[in-house]
């Protein structure tokens, strides 16, 4: 029988049970669906945040205590601001290096309230981590120096706490304490869907003295050379390491938290496509089940194929290729509903959503793989039914 | 005289049941020539069944020797009997089992299909053996919206189109009221005439026998009267060519049966005036 025929019979066979095809095809939509919905979410996601962290730019330094790694439970630094001029002797540069020090705060004005994260910085700031400003000026050195209570406002603060009103020189009270609003900032946006406009930063000495500590959370640095970036880490290390002999610090760069993003988010992928591809497992056995019942509904009709002349493998074929066109009919409907729901999902929600071409072809091989492995055991039985016994069958 | 059609000696056929060896067929010999007109007769459990199914290849016979369309069955593999089946055989079953959703010219082409006719051509011969059988205007029709004598023309139809030596008919008026299988009767014997494709058929209807022109009676897995239609006919062990209905026991003591008996009407010569050879319908 040529293949062509055998296709003609295979989708004969198919639009006859029509029901039962569809649902058949369901559950292989179902799986080929949210194998694309999930790996493009979970790439849309790793691609978001790696270009966040690129644009913290190439030379940026990170130093906190303890090691970064995936597993490791934060560290209480023991760092404070005379840690911060030490690096700054080591960079050579005050200019490069910025400090955070950082608490959940709730910020009120008037009868509103935000609950947000304060950061006590230095001047610094915005120079090391490309911060710009929508209204206003940022904190200066003596503002840092004099511990004065002023606060520049994230986008999302300002429009919670001031939605009607200029935010500047208004009052805000943070940890019941009175700041004079004197910029905003330019807004980021959202990054794994937190929201990274909502911040209040504030002197780090205002903000030591609000929470009643010495301490700082962290320091960057932007080093000078993109080159020398690892050696100058070592040496801030090592400074930090003299002076704190109890405690490990760690200096990372862009590349490294890259990396190690990278390697959880890839993670996260692998997982949300392998719990889809279940589902796609789970739709190969309904398929591998129907064409059982199809094969067993239809033993007469392949005794009388055989009897005029079909040979085992003709049967064998049109069996296969009927679990084939289930499976990668299904594939391609799901595809579509895949792509046309990961889109919507990019467009619509913050979840980010991409479109790989390999996870295309992956669930639609997939898909058109598991037909040949749930059809061949249906398919074989069919080929090698006793044309006696199957013209016999009620 | 040409090359039989089919050519059976000494053949057996067992089944294992359940580690019980059981002999449907213990020993036939016959011969099918070009042409014939056979009624195969015989009670249930007689083995005519079996013997129909291994005369049309559907089935290997365990002893003895099988010569369908000048082949041995027993040197083929599964594909080649299928492929035997087809380019030798016509069958046509008591069930007519036509595709349900299939319509009738379809129905009919479908031997063709295994045979790698192209679909244009397998239509147009198909249309055509429907003409023949009197369905030419039926050729669009689903076998729910034919009668059952308008089904079993279409199986007849489906059995010819591939031209074969033989044609098999198992009970073809079994599931017929009386009028309309008369017709089906007329139709298979003025094919077998017309066309000299041999016509066996199976039946256990006495009236349907005699029309024959050779009568096989099988018995107890044996046969026990091979006879032309114009002398009634009776084997040596006496037993009579009428056969009562009832059920035969089985016959595993008659372990002392011998490979079968000479086969009185073996390629008789049945009147083979007026035969045509298959026209070719190339």
């Amino acid at each position: 029988m040529r293949l062509a025929e055998a296709w003609r019979v295979a989708s004969d066979a198919l639009r006859a049970n029509r029901m039962r095809s569809l649902l058949t095809m369901l559950g292989v939509i179902i799986g080929v669906a949210s194998v694309v919905i999930l790996v493009a979410i979970g790439t849309g996601t790793k691609q978001q945040v790696e270009q966040q962290v690129e644009g913290l730019g190439s030379n940026l330094l990170l130093v906190v205590p303890g090691r970064i790694e995936v597993g490791n439970a934060p560290v209480v630094s023991p760092l404070d601001l005379s840690d911060a001029d030490a690096v700054s002797r080591v960079v050579g540069d005050p200019g490069r290096v910025a400090v955070t020090v950082a608490s959940g705060a709730t910020a009120r004005a008037g009868n509103r309230s935000d609950f947000t994260t304060v950061q006590g910085v230095l001047e610094t700031t915005p120079s090391v981590f490309t911060r710009s400003l929508s209204r206003g000026r940022y904190l200066t050195g003596a503002d840092v120096d004099t511990s004065r209570r002023v606060a520049v406002l994230g986008d999302s603060v300002a429009r919670a706490l001031f939605p009607d009103r200029d935010p500047l020189g208004q009052q805000v009270t943070l940890a019941g304490v009175r700041f004079r609003v004197i910029g905003v900032f330019a807004p980021l946006g959202q990054s794994l869907g937190v929201d990274r406009d909502d911040e209040v930063h504030v002197p780090v000495t205002a903000a030591q003295r609000l929470w009643g500590t010495q301490r700082i959370d962290g320091i960057a640095v932007k080093a000078p050379d993109r080159e020398r970036i690892d050696e100058l880490g070592d040496r801030i290390v090592a400074e930090l390491s003299r002076r704190h002999p109890d405690t490990e610090f760690s200096a990372v760069t862009q590349r490294q938290i890259l990396g190690v993003l990278g390697d959880i988010l890839g993670v996260l992928t692998g997982v949300l496509a392998a719990i889809a591809g279940i589902s796609l497992l789970v739709g190969g056995v309904g398929v591998s089940n129907i064409m059982l019942v199809s094969v067993r509904e239809r033993t007469r009709e392949i005794g009388l194929r055989k009897a005029v002349g079909a040979r085992p493998r003709d049967i064998g074929v049109q069996f296969l290729l009927e679990a084939v066109l289930l499976t990668s009919v299904g594939g391609l409907t799901g595809m579509a509903l895949g792509v046309g729901t990961a889109l919507l999902v990019d467009a619509f929600s913050p979840i980010p959503a991409a479109i790989t071409w390999w996870s295309l072809a992956l669930a639609f091989g997939v898909s058109a793989a598991v037909g040949i492995v749930f059809g061949v055991v249906p398919a074989q039985r069919a080929g090698r039914l006793d044309p006696v016994v199957a013209l016999r069958a009620e | 005289m040409t090359v039989p059609a089919v050519e059976a000696v000494d053949v057996w056929r067992t089944y294992e049941l359940d580690g019980v060896s059981v002999s449907a067929l213990r020993g036939v010999s016959l011969t099918i020539d070009q042409g014939e007109y056979v009624a195969v007769i015989g009670p249930s459990g007689s083995g005519k069944s079996t013997l129909m199914h291994l005369l049309g290849g559907l089935d290997r016979p365990s002893g003895g020797r099988l010569v369908i369309g000048g082949r041995d069955v027993t040197t083929l593999t599964a594909p080649e009997l299928a492929t035997l089946r087809n380019e030798t055989i016509g069958f046509v079953f008591q069930a007519f089992h036509l595709l349900a959703r299939t319509s009738a010219v379809d129905n009919v082409a479908l031997p063709l299909v295994y045979r790698g006719v192209g679909a244009r051509q397998r239509r147009e011969r198909a249309a055509a053996m429907l003409g023949r059988v009197g369905l030419g205007h039926r050729l669009h029709h689903r076998p729910n919206q034919l009668s059952g004598g308008e089904q079993q023309r279409v199986a007849i139809a489906r059995a010819l189109v591939t031209e074969p030596a033989v044609l098999l008919a198992d009970e073809p008026t079994g599931n017929l009221d009386s009028a309309t299988g008369e017709a089906v009767l007329e139709l298979l014997e003025r094919l077998n005439a017309e066309s000299g494709v041999a016509l066996v058929m199976v039946t256990h209807d006495q009236e349907v026998a005699a029309r024959a022109h050779r009568r096989i009676a099988v018995r107890d897995g044996l046969i026990r009267s091979d006879s032309l239609h114009d002398r009634p006919a009776s084997d040596g062990s006496g037993v009579p060519a009428t056969l009562d209905p009832a059920p035969s026991a089985e016959p595993r003591s008659a372990s002392g049966s011998g490979p079968g008996h000479p086969p009185g009407g073996s390629g008789g010569a049945t009147g083979a005036t007026g035969r045509l050879p298959w026209e070719d319908a190339g």
